[in-house]
């Protein structure tokens, strides 16, 4: 008895050090989102492209939408543009761009120089949508099913690796959902 | 001994523990630095709910940041929500959980109680029930007393003869003192054994 609660405090030091060495290798900036799960959220926002047309989330369609948070003032949309430009021209998912909190005119040149994966973007001035979403910068990306949920949110930049691990295994899932509510 | 050191330890211990927080006391909560907008309020109390919220609210990207304090563009935008809902006439706790659907329980610098934040409210309280615990149960154990050794016969007899010898070198001189300050029968019969063995 006398042995067990001298060795108390190493067993409580060891499990603390274990917990906190542990905690040098979270990301803090990784936590889920609220709204894995839930439905896209209504909007009513004007195009990029085209100020006067307004668009909702009806106008999102595809049986998988892919929904990009870009900007021009953000570096790392530049990185992740030609991966984006990939995706798009593969079909599987349809590509859909939110221009946040970004200068209507910039970023229509910078669609031109760089080419426009998107089959429009939305044009969000003051960053709503984004709100909506839980955006807290860009680049992040959501992929929504065909009922309109959002099934997964990735925040950060996407490349051929992130593609490949963390995006086409949901979208293998949702494909083959589709398949079976189809049957 | 060892209880005895363990003590004053303790004690030093606690001192510099609550040294430490006055001073923590008196040096956080200083830091002010929060960028300024410039929303009008149509009453007071108002304005103390916005400074509230701002306060509590956590900015999403800058994490270890309220709403109030950081200059992120999110936390602008953020803060404009929150202005824009109160001017709409929202309580309190639909601006809270309105931001708690979007940006999870994260942005909320006071979480909720539910069975994911049990360790962060009651885990503080219940290591220091602990702690006291520990610090009563350490005082109140009682220094263990060691047995003092009798002594022999033959000791007990040298000890009264020499504590009988004092007293009769003080008989010596003063006879009559002597036999009026012996109190206890012990003492008498003591005297009276070595008054005889002085004869």
């Amino acid at each position: 008895m006398n042995k067990i609660i001298r060795l108390l405090p190493l067993v409580l030091f060891v499990s603390l050090a274990v917990v906190l060495y542990r905690g040098l290798f979270l990301d803090p900036q990784a936590m889920p989102s609220a709204l894995i799960g839930k439905k896209m959220p209504a909007f009513q926002l004007p195009q990029l492209g085209d100020e006067t047309k307004v668009v909702t989330e009806k106008d999102l369609q595809g049986n998988i939408i892919l929904l990009n948070v870009w900007g021009t003032w953000c570096v790392y949309c530049k990185y992740e543009h030609p991966y984006l430009l990939d995706i798009a021209k593969s079909k599987r998912v349809a590509v859909y761009g939110l221009d946040y909190k970004d200068v209507r005119k910039d970023a229509k040149e910078w669609l031109a120089k760089y080419e426009d994966p998107y089959i429009f973007s939305i044009f969000d001035e003051l960053g709503k949508l984004g709100i909506e979403l839980g955006v807290t910068a860009a680049p992040e990306t959501f992929i929504i099913d065909h009922n309109g949920i959002i099934r997964m949110k990735h925040v950060g930049p996407i490349d051929d690796n992130v593609w490949q691990q963390k995006f086409l295994p949901l979208i293998e899932i949702l494909e083959s959902e589709q398949k079976g509510s189809l049957l | 001994m060892i209880i005895k050191s363990l003590r004053n330890n303790l004690r030093i211990a606690l001192l510099v523990l609550f040294s430490f927080a006055v001073f923590s006391l008196l040096t956080v909560n200083h830091v002010a630095a929060s960028p300024v907008d410039t929303y009008q309020f149509s009453d007071e109390v108002t304005k103390k709910r916005y400074q509230a919220l701002v306060k509590e609210l956590r900015c999403p990207k800058c994490q270890n940041q309220n709403l109030a304090d950081s200059n992120s563009p999110i936390a602008a935008d953020l803060r404009r929500e929150v202005y824009e809902l109160l001017q709409q006439g929202k309580a309190d706790i639909e601006i809270v959980d309105f931001m708690v659907k979007r940006y999870g329980e994260f942005v909320l610098y006071r979480p909720k109680v539910s069975s994911l934040t049990y360790v962060l409210w009651f885990g503080p309280a219940t290591l220091l029930f602990i702690g006291v615990l520990v610090v009563v149960f350490i005082l109140r154990r009682k220094p263990e007393v060691k047995q003092t050794q009798t002594l022999s016969q033959a000791q007990q007899d040298k000890l009264n003869s020499i504590l009988n010898g004092e007293l009769n070198l003080n008989a010596d001189k003063t006879p009559d003192e002597n036999t009026k300050g012996t109190n206890t029968n012990t003492n008498t019969n003591t005297n009276t054994n070595t008054n005889k063995k002085n004869k």
